[in-house]
């Protein structure tokens, strides 16, 4: 620790930060816009000034920009130093010289950074007479909008988009005052992460473009702590709501997953909400032909007799709640509920979780991924798949660099020092994949091969580092050799860490990857093994009891059944449609709950409407095997019902077991963890719904929430009472407690003078910190059993021999277009591709097909139209097909197949 | 009175070649410093001799090559850069000797690169300077021929190539960190010091940049020694300087004096007094970036302690003289206008307040300004103050706008009270 | 497409540096000297030629004044307007060429001969005032000498 003084009062800090973030920890409202805590300082907006004092006897001192500061012992500072308050104020009144002051119809007004450092630093009466340089705007695509009039020139956009998250098509233009940040023409920003502009701009110049289409301003929403459903990350959300539609996604923080950032896929994905084909009644099909009818109630009587009389298969889903799950399984018995996966996909996710939680290796949060220092991605295309996993391993690319620079002296925060310091040394950093991949630029090592070949490759690795593990030693020499200067490298670091898939459907590379931890360990070292889990709950489904997919398909062609309930999972999504309809021609009654209408949707008898992520509350479990918990943003409208809350219904119907009733949310989390006490974390260490924080609820509206009693005048004046909520220690009010909220349940960001996303740093313990009131959100379920030892895998698979006339096809997975529930969102449609098929240009010629122009090929059976397209790394006899979750028949890749027609 | 940076400069007539330069004792000193000097030799040599930096701000030269590591972890490269980029107005000495005798520049060059032991060398060039690129390139390619560039330089082990690059515009990349950006290719930002160049300098590596001037010095002083080199001057900083006088002087030009020749010397005796009809109101000392003098400062010695004494800084030595038919408005008007147009745009204070002050400039001119403008430039003065911005670019545009608003107090009001400029006839 | 030559100029340069992303500046110039300014097209070219994204070409681009984004003119005037051609009276010499070739600072002549544009000291301060045609540094400039200069470029 050490001691420094400011304005006369000593404090006692870290000092691995810089002045700014130091004094921001201490709780001072020093102004600032240039710094920001994951991107550093570069002292461009001179804002953040302080004074410094020499000694004890220096009276004067001079004026230092405290983000460019480092903290040394005995430092003695003024932040109210009249002179620098003075300062700082001039900023702010040369940055109004050109700012266009257009807060009533700026998007930003009332979270606006700028808004509220002018305030802060007292700028209040204009003495600038001229007149104002201004700009056009570009259109940047769907996601975020222009309006560059308003740029305070703080740089951070592009030091975002550019330096931390490696895009290449934003930029600043001209000099002097007439800097422009975009891009060299218009059109659509190309990075998954450019959404985050909206909030790392500390104005108006970035903002929410699909907020837009239905704009509210900041204190009108209601909001809710949530977690992303859109990949296997578990990403922190706020989603805000007003009138009963969700209104936006922003990131929250979590100091050990996210950190300030999300995804496009995850702050857009929303929409899927406000969809029109979102299934808001209860529908009904008195005999099969028919379509649905709308039904007033689903007829009780029908109801229990179907579930005394007939047998009952339930089948869940990955990108349903932990609760939802183990209801349906509870209500159909643990032999009857299935997971709603291929036995293929099942399998895999239940060996990695079990390497996972085997202690053979860490399961790491991304924030720990970051601080890794060398990486080998196995098979994975991780910026499609589990996007901030990628912005995570940027980072860690960047720990050797770091390293010197320290070194040299140049601490962290001083980032364009330690980026001109070394301008192209890597993390080691190698990718094994069967295509190009965007993170490929990173790599020392890239090798391109079939998955079976990458598996090999991940053999070989494992046997190159310890002697012990099966030996694979590649006949080719070169090949070999790579292999050993990856071994090397795995082995010196400190952090190794391997990536690997499970979304490229081979379970050898999962082995393999395995086999490296294994003789990394046993070497001394203390590997990471991070995995894309494909989606939001995939990690927490397989660890309930059931089945897949295949064998509910198998039990039900074998004894039938006479009811199937489908719980918010499209089969068509995941099985072939052949296989698909043998399950519903097998069944007497299907009964189906989920949001969206689908090809399984449209088959239900009963189709009962699922409240999605925004309507309800629930946990589900991450890659990295954390807990966490989303809640309601909106209170849930009848019939819409949660589908825990649907089959508890269906239970008391049925009068089964009264056990697995519930009324309330912490019932049924009751009921999971007497049943699965794996999950007792998530009872014990989550707050209920009786929760109280001193005696007071939080409230999910901002304190100037305005217009309430306004809302509802068209239907009647007076003002309805908020909606109860019984589920959650949430308010749907402005009533509730007046502080900062326990971790989990911080529904907004704002704290006096700070009315952006900002004031985040208010509610940790230190910029870029963990949260205070309960540190970062989350359980970790994986319990490490920590094996003394573990067996190495042993059965390598052949080498990959393309055979004539025959290819292999690997799944291509996009951000946009591979998860079903953002797919449906109007603005991710505009980004999703038609489906396409990848192969290098040689094979392109050798098949006679042509570029650019859709061609036919067969799968197993299926049809597939998709455009060829062409990337060099894809192997000889190997072609990669997109993933679509629409416009595209369902086929299980890899797969053999071939060309039918040009 | 010895003149050794201008002794084989002769105005009409091409620089020496190497061959002839020799003749006169050219590469004599680099012969000695790499044949009988170990580097850090040369280092001590110079720090003794007290040589400060040419380009402006008066750094000492020896102090700067002191602060490069002597061992890179590595091995990596280290890097030299002769600054002759000089686009500060009013500035032209470093064109003289560029143009002048190249080989001198590049003599001091090998051994200030030997110096710091350095493998690479880039001489950063004005893209204006067309001529003196194309005598420069020239120069090197003879030094090549001669062996003095290149591997195993005199047979000694040392290697080092010389590069020249021409600059795209802009006198921000005159700062030595904007330079380095420039010379990578890059947009000429300024750089956050510390770390210093001498710690990550051109591609992260150490690295020194020293103006023109600096390094014509470097071979007369290893060859005649750091003793000598104190005696040139008149006031004990060492050294001749170049000094220059632009306006209307009957003679402007460039003379090269001893450090500490009186500022009426140099505009009375060498520039031959103001033009007939014209008085002297006040003088810019070394460049747009500094404060200005007046009558009062004419016994005012040039160097660098005494010119701060009065007020100003000796920057660049090249003197501007602000004759009593020029507007003083005017006169720092078109000084803002260039640093306005000049600033890189990082940073608030330059990017937003230069613009600022150049449009109330602009509205005394056109009489329209009022007398609260005053107390805004004075506070814009301050406000772009050294340490407030990023670099030294807005500082120096104060400095002339504050000495200004100082001297010439009177002839701003003037244009308030008269709502005209009193220079402009109506 | 990048000539046979530009792309051979520009190989040069990359030489100089640790990568060829630091050769930028020197392929605008060499560019530019070959077309006479750089066209949105041009910065493609350039940024394929250097492996760099347009965005990355175009950002050092328009930081520099004496890279033209814009087209100009067979022949470039670049009339010094810093102090010391100011108090020389360059503001009189302009007068006369923008009233001659009917332009202002900023505007080419409609048969594309100039292009007139105000450019900072020149370093020739001594021999105010001055200007630069082409790669061509004029002196002590006067009405009359102004106009024997124009002449030589058609
Ligand atoms: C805005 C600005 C412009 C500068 N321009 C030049 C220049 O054109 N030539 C030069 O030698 N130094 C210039 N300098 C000073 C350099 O930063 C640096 O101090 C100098 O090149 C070091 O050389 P020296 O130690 O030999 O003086 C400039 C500084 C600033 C702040
Ligand atoms: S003072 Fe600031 S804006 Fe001006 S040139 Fe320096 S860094 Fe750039
Ligand atoms: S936050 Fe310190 S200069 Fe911008």
């Amino acid at each position: 620790m050490i001691k420094i003084q400011i304005d006369g009062t000593f404090y006692e800090v870290k000092g691995d930060r810089n002045l700014l973030e130091t004094c921001l920890a201490l709780g001072f409202d020093i102004p600032y816009f240039c710094n920001h805590p994951s991107l550093g300082s570069v002292g461009a907006c001179r804002l953040c000034a302080v004074k410094k004092f020499a000694d004890a006897d220096d009276k004067k001192g001079r004026v230092v920009m405290s983000c460019m500061e480092a903290v040394t012992e005995g430092m003695r500072i003024s932040v109210n130093d009249p002179a620098v308050k003075t300062f700082r104020a001039a900023v702010i009144e040369g940055l109004m010289t050109n700012h266009p002051h257009d807060c009533p119809i700026c998007d930003e007004g009332g979270e606006c950074h700028l808004q509220d450092m002018t305030v802060m630093t007292g700028h209040n009466y204009r003495k600038f007479v001229f007149k104002k340089r201004t700009y056009n705007n570009q259109n940047l695509g769907p996601f975020v909008q222009h309006e560059m009039n308003r740029c305070i020139q703080c740089y951070r956009c592009v030091r975002f988009y550019r330096d931390y998250a490696g895009g290449k098509d934003l930029n600043v233009f001209g000099s002097a005052n007439h800097v422009y940040f975009g891009r060299h023409k218009d059109g659509i920003l190309e990075s998954e992460f450019s959404g985050n502009l909206v909030e790392v701009c500390p104005t108006g110049v970035f903002t929410d473009k699909p907020l837009k289409k239905h704009y509210a301003r900041k204190w009108d929403m209601t909001n809710a702590p949530s977690v992303c459903m859109h990949c296997g990350l578990g990403c922190n959300i706020i989603v805000s709501e007003r009138y009963g539609s969700v209104r936006r996604v922003m990131s929250r923080y979590n100091g050990s997953v996210n950190g300030y950032f999300i995804c496009d896929r995850g702050r857009f994905g929303y929409e899927f909400i406000n969809n029109p084909d979102r299934i808001k009644k209860i529908q009904f099909r008195p005999s099969k032909n028919n379509n649905l009818q709308e039904a007033r109630e689903v007829s009780e009587t029908g109801l229990s007799e179907i579930f005394k009389s007939g047998k009952v298969v339930g089948i869940g889903s990955p990108r349903a709640s932990l609760e939802s799950n183990f209801a349906l399984s509870a209500l159909v018995g643990k032999n009857n509920f299935f997971h709603g996966i291929s036995g293929k996909e099942q399998k895999l996710i239940q060996k990695a979780v079990s390497i996972l939680e085997s202690g053979i290796a860490h399961s790491p949060s991304l924030k720990e991924i970051e601080k890794c220092d060398a990486v080998l991605i196995l098979g994975e295309d991780v910026t499609n798949t589990a996007p901030m996993m990628a912005l995570s391993l940027r980072q860690a690319s960047r720990n050797k660099t770091l390293g010197i620079a320290a070194k040299l002296g140049i601490p962290k925060w001083n980032d364009n020092a330690v980026r001109e310091m070394d301008q192209d040394t890597k993390s080691p950093f190698f990718i094994a994949s069967s295509f190009s991949t965007k993170l490929d630029e990173l790599a020392d090592e890239i090798y391109n091969a079939a998955p079976g070949d990458i598996a090999r490759f991940g053999y070989s690795i494992a046997s190159a580092i310890n002697s012990g593990a099966p030996v694979l030693i590649h006949p080719d020499e070169k090949l070999q050799n790579r292999v050993r200067k990856i071994a090397d490298a795995l082995s010196a670091a400190e952090n190794p860490l391997i990536v690997t898939c499970i979304t490229s459907g081979n379970e050898d590379i999962l082995n393999a990857s395995a086999n490296i931890a294994i003789a990394l360990s046993t070497a001394g070292k203390k590997p990471s093994i991070a995995i894309a889990f494909p989606e939001c709950n995939s990690v927490g489904l397989s660890m309930l009891d059931g089945g897949s997919l295949d064998e509910a398909a198998d039990t039900i062609s074998k004894n039938g059944a006479d009811t199937l309930i489908i719980l918010e999972n499209d089969l068509y999504g995941r099985l072939s449609l052949k296989n698909a309809d043998s399950i519903f021609e097998k069944c007497r009654q299907i009964i189906v709950l989920d949001h969206l209408m689908n090809e399984t949707a449209k088959r239900a008898d009963i189709l009962l409407p699922a409240s999605t992520f925004a309507d309800s509350v629930g946990t589900i479990v991450n890659n990295e095997g954390r807990a966490q918990r989303f809640y309601n943003v909106i209170q849930v409208a009848e019939p819409v019902k949660e589908s825990w809350r649907w089959i508890s219904d269906m239970v008391k119907i049925s009068e089964k077991n009264n056990d697995y009733t519930w009324d309330k949310f912490d019932n049924v989390v009751a009921s999971l963890v007497s049943s699965y006490p794996v999950f007792s974390g998530i009872k014990e260490k989550m707050v209920s719904a009786d929760f109280r924080f001193f005696n007071e609820k939080i409230a999910r509206q901002n304190k100037r929430f305005s217009g309430r009693t306004a809302m509802n005048a068209n239907i009647s004046v007076s003002e309805p009472k908020p909606p109860q909520d019984n589920d959650s220690p949430l308010n749907f009010s402005m009533e509730g407690y007046k502080g900062d909220p326990p971790s989990s349940l911080i529904p907004y960001y704002w704290s006096p003078g700070w009315n952006s996303s900002q004031s985040m740093t208010k509610y940790m313990d230190e910029p870029e910190g963990h949260l205070k009131e309960g540190g970062d959100p989350g359980i970790i379920i994986f319990s490490n059993k920590n094996k003394s030892s573990v067996d190495y895998f042993k059965n390598f698979p052949d080498p990959f021999k393309a055979k004539p006339g025959e290819l292999l096809i690997v799944p291509v997975y996009m951000i946009f277009g591979s998860e079903e529930l953002s797919s449906k969102g109007e603005t991710i449609a505009e980004r999703i591709s038609e489906p396409f098929i990848l192969f290098n240009e040689k094979e392109i010629t050798k098949l006679q097909l042509i570029e650019n122009e859709k061609s036919k090929f067969i799968i197993n059976q299926v049809v597939i139209t998709a455009i060829v397209k062409h990337d060099n790394k894809i192997p000889d006899g190997v072609a990669g097909l997109s993933v679509l979750t629409a416009g595209m028949q369902y086929t299980d890749l890899p797969d053999l197949g071939k060309v039918l027609s040009t | 009175m010895e003149t050794p940076l201008t002794e084989h400069i002769k105005e009409n007539r091409p620089p020496l070649r190497l061959s002839d330069y020799e003749k006169v004792g050219g590469y004599r000193g680099m012969h000695k410093a790499l044949k009988e000097m170990a580097p850090a030799d040369i280092i001590s040599l110079i720090k003794s001799s007290n040589l400060m930096g040419r380009g402006g701000a008066g750094f000492p030269t020896g102090l700067k090559w002191s602060l490069v590591p002597k061992d890179v972890p590595g091995g990596s490269l280290k890097y030299l850069i002769a600054n002759a980029d000089e686009m500060e107005p009013g500035t032209f000495k470093d064109r003289y000797l560029l143009e002048g005798n190249p080989h001198q520049l590049i003599s001091g060059m090998i051994i200030a690169a030997y110096a710091i032991q350095a493998r690479k060398a880039y001489i950063f060039i004005r893209w204006a300077y067309k001529k003196a690129e194309i005598i420069i390139r020239n120069a090197i390619s003879e030094a090549y021929e001669a062996g003095y560039l290149g591997n195993n330089i005199l047979g000694t082990g040392y290697n080092l190539d010389l590069y020249v690059h021409s600059s795209a515009g802009r006198y921000i990349c005159g700062e030595e960190t904007a330079l380095i950006n420039s010379l990578e290719g890059k947009r000429g930002l300024p750089r956050a010091k510390p770390p210093f160049p001498a710690t990550s300098g051109l591609f992260g590596q150490p690295t020194v940049v020293n103006n023109v001037e600096t390094l014509c010095w470097i071979p007369h002083i290893v060859e005649n020694g750091a003793e000598w080199f104190t005696k040139l001057s008149i006031t004990g900083e060492g050294g001749t300087k170049i000094y220059g006088v632009s306006g209307r002087v009957n003679k402007p030009g460039l003379w090269e004096l001893p450090v500490g020749t009186t500022l009426r010397e140099i505009i009375e005796k060498h520039a031959g007094g103001m033009k007939d009809g014209y008085r002297l109101k006040g003088v810019i000392p070394g460049g747009a970036s500094t404060d200005f003098l007046t009558e009062a400062h004419m016994d005012t010695r040039m160097d660098f302690a005494s010119v701060r004494t009065a007020g100003s800084r000796l920057g660049t030595g090249t003197m501007i003289i602000l004759d009593d038919k020029t507007c003083p408005v005017a006169f720092i008007h078109n000084m803002i206008k260039f640093f306005a147009l000049e600033s890189c745009g990082w940073c608030t204070p330059c990017r937003e307040g230069l613009p600022w002050v150049q449009k109330i400039l602009e509205s005394f001119e056109e009489g329209t300004a009022k007398t609260e403008d005053i107390g805004i430039l004075e506070f814009q003065t301050q406000y772009m103050g050294p340490g407030n911005t990023f670099c030294a670019h807005a500082p120096g545009a104060m400095e002339p706008l504050q000495s200004g608003l100082k001297y010439f107090c009177d002839d701003f009001l003037k244009h308030i009270e008269e709502k005209h400029c009193p220079w402009r006839r109506l | 497409m990048l000539s046979t030559k530009e792309k051979e100029e520009i190989y040069e340069e990359t030489r100089l540096y640790p990568y060829p992303a630091a050769a930028c500046i020197d392929a605008l110039k060499i560019v530019q000297h070959h077309r006479g300014w750089i066209s949105d097209e041009a910065i493609e070219e350039i940024a394929s030629e250097l492996d760099m994204s347009v965005e990355d070409v175009d950002s050092v681009a328009t930081f520099y004044t004496r890279i033209y984004r814009k087209p100009v003119g067979r022949n470039v005037i670049l009339v010094c307007d810093s102090i010391s051609c100011m108090v020389m009276g360059y503001e009189s010499m302009y007068k006369h060429i923008s009233d001659k070739l009917s332009v202002h600072f900023g505007e080419t002549t409609p048969d594309g001969r100039f292009t007139l544009l105000p450019i900072s000291c020149l370093g020739d301060c001594d021999h105010a005032p001055s200007l630069m045609i082409n790669d061509d540094l004029h002196n002590n400039l006067t009405i009359n000498s102004i106009d024997e200069i124009l002449e030589k470029y058609q």
